[in-house]
């Protein structure tokens, strides 16, 4: 994509208590920032699900909240240098409800392919907000038990919140009623 | 399907199988808008239940890319109208985030009093639909009543009684008016004894008790599991909430209890939020006395429009006015999670920014859309009956789960 890699500000880098490795730190193997004081990890596509249930038995045991977000013609995204940017991104917000701590995961979804693997296997809750990636991105999840449009009508064409759907564009689709 | 098809799965039908699947909603009454459940039955046992929603979607999210900064709070404030200031609180913590502003000790405390009132009115918005799902039809006029005083209220401060737009990145749109100590000091006069009233109605009436009591059972694990915050979480006994575990605004200057169940039923959970009120007049309490004097929103002229007067005498203030209310004021870029308390559970709001003046991604984590994954579980094994009573014990507001 047209996105160029930002580098990370040395301050933006540091975590306490993790394994202090080469330029990023790492947690689990997977990159990690800080983004306004929030812990961001960044794993590869096929590590994601791994990384969810590493940070499972950490303790993060909610998956309080799970989205998409399309950074087309957006290179100002804040990601260390050694994660290969792609235009859609998976972002997790995970919960840990023992310690009161909080970590996101970022994914890069690439938009040739845009299929991660569920995690509704780890967080059962998962499964409304994964439906909801879908209708919005596009974005498969592989081995999710119902991956039916969630908030879109069944017959609906398109993905609403990718940035090249624009507003208005498309009249209201309304479900045929035969007789008429 | 073909005729070959429909042949095929004909020969399957036992004849003596007699689950039928109906749909409830999304017109039925007590499903709070329009939610549709798909249900399974067998004779009235639920076997298996499926929430059907998008009814409500109209793209929010999207409208938000499209939408400033300041214009942001109008269009959250629509997610949830039951207790709209907490969208609104949610956006405006997460833009500052953004923009690394401090926000005045009086705004934070105007904000807090405001979401305690709108806590409050929420609970009792839903102390009123939950009594007439199940037949308590008095109930519906007491909560009502009594929500309408705080609504009264909040006309007052913002101008509007609902989709308020009074918080906003930067402060509050409004200073709080001549005599509010007085107005809430009425609310907080009247409401004990009408609470006390409810109880006599509600908590201890045998027929309510026997309605809710042990109907739609969650343990913690499972609400865990699901997502679920908010009163159903902790009406399994697990004292989770924002406000204590991961204070926002003032929350670890004021005193107060979370309430906790310990069956994780209905009841527990119709318990919580009644107590969850007089918690809240708890803070409230103190937010009268401890309240600080200061400027209502941020001094910053690149957030927060100047005031009329300096328009005409300063050419700077009419500059700053024209670019916030024309282009609208650039964030850094960058991207954050924010989480509130909200009277459902954790409302957060994700948002990047691209450094422009409108947000790239704005999501709303909304806790209506999450916890209603509970309801399949909750109604799974219990009598046709007993759904209405779990649907209204969730307390999904549809705005927010459609978004």
């Amino acid at each position: 994509m047209t996105d160029s890699p930002t580098p990370v500000d040395e301050e933006n880098e540091a975590v306490e208590g993790e394994i202090p490795g080469e330029g990023v730190e790492t947690l689990h193997g997977s990159a990690v920032t800080v983004s306004n004081g929030q812990t961001v990890l960044h794993p590869e596509k096929n590590e994601y699900h791994d990384l969810i249930q590493a940070l499972n038995d950490d303790g993060y045991g909610v998956c309080i909240d799970l989205c998409g977000a399309d950074y087309l013609g957006n290179d100002t995204r804040s990601i260390p240098v050694t994660v290969p940017t792609e235009r859609f991104e998976l972002v997790v917000n995970l919960l840990d409800v023992h310690a009161s701590r909080r970590v996101r995961v970022r994914v890069q979804v690439p938009e040739a392919a845009p299929a991660v693997a569920t995690i509704t296997d780890i967080h059962p809750g998962a499964e409304a907000m994964e439906r909801e990636a879908n209708d919005m991105f596009g974005m498969e999840f592989e081995g999710h038990p119902d991956p039916t449009p969630i908030l879109l009508p069944d017959d609906w064409q398109g993905h609403p919140l990718r940035k090249d759907f624009s507003m208005g564009r498309i009249p209201v689709q309304f479900k045929a009623v035969e007789g008429r | 399907m073909s005729e070959a098809e429909a042949e095929e799965r004909a020969l399957v039908v036992d004849p003596d199988d007699e689950r039928m699947i109906i749909n409830m909603g999304p017109q039925h009454p007590s499903t709070h808008g329009v939610l549709r459940v798909t249900m399974e039955l067998q004779g009235e046992t639920v076997l298996r239940s499926k929430p059907v929603i998008g009814y409500l979607h109209t793209g929010m999210e999207k409208t938000a890319e499209d939408l400033t900064y300041l214009q942001g709070p109008t269009n959250v404030t629509r997610m949830d109208y039951a207790a709209p200031l907490f969208t609104e609180l949610t956006f405006s913590l997460a833009v500052e985030a953004l923009l690394e502003v401090e926000i005045p000790d009086r705004a934070t405390w105007i904000r807090m009093l405001m979401c305690e009132l709108n806590r409050m009115s929420s609970h009792l918005l839903f102390l009123a639909t939950n009594g007439m799902d199940l037949g308590a039809v008095g109930m519906m006029i007491y909560g009502w009543r009594e929500r309408e005083e705080i609504l009264r209220f909040f006309e007052k401060v913002t101008g509007l009684r609902m989709n308020h737009n009074y918080i906003r990145p930067g402060g509050v749109a409004a200073d709080l008016p001549d005599g509010w100590r007085e107005d809430i000091r009425k609310i907080l006069e009247v409401l004990p004894d009408r609470l006390e009233q409810f109880d006599v109605l509600m908590t201890g009436q045998p027929i309510w008790r026997e309605r809710t009591q042990g109907i739609g059972v969650i343990t913690t694990e499972e609400a865990l599991a699901l997502g679920a915050t908010g009163p159903i979480l902790r009406s399994t006994g697990y004292a989770w909430d924002l406000r204590r575990a991961m204070p926002y605004l003032a929350y670890d200057q004021v005193d107060f209890d979370i309430v906790v169940g310990t069956y994780g039923d209905t009841f527990d959970r119709y318990a919580i939020r009644l107590n969850e009120i007089r918690e809240s007049m708890r803070i409230v309490e103190q937010c009268i006395d401890l309240i600080p004097e200061g400027p209502y929103r941020t001094e910053d002229r690149k957030i927060t429009p100047p005031p009329r007067a300096r328009i005409d005498e300063s050419m700077e203030a009419l500059i700053h006015h024209f670019k916030i209310f024309t282009e609208g004021f650039k964030v850094p870029p960058g991207e954050v999670y924010t989480a509130v308390e909200s009277p459902r559970g954790e409302l957060g709001c994700y948002l990047v920014s691209d450094g422009g003046p409108k947000p790239q991604r704005m999501h709303i984590r909304a806790p209506s859309f999450v916890n209603l994954q509970t309801l399949p579980h909750m109604m799974h094994g219990g009598l046709l009956a007993d759904a209405i009573a779990v649907i209204s014990s969730i307390d999904p507001i549809m705005g927010e789960v459609d978004r």
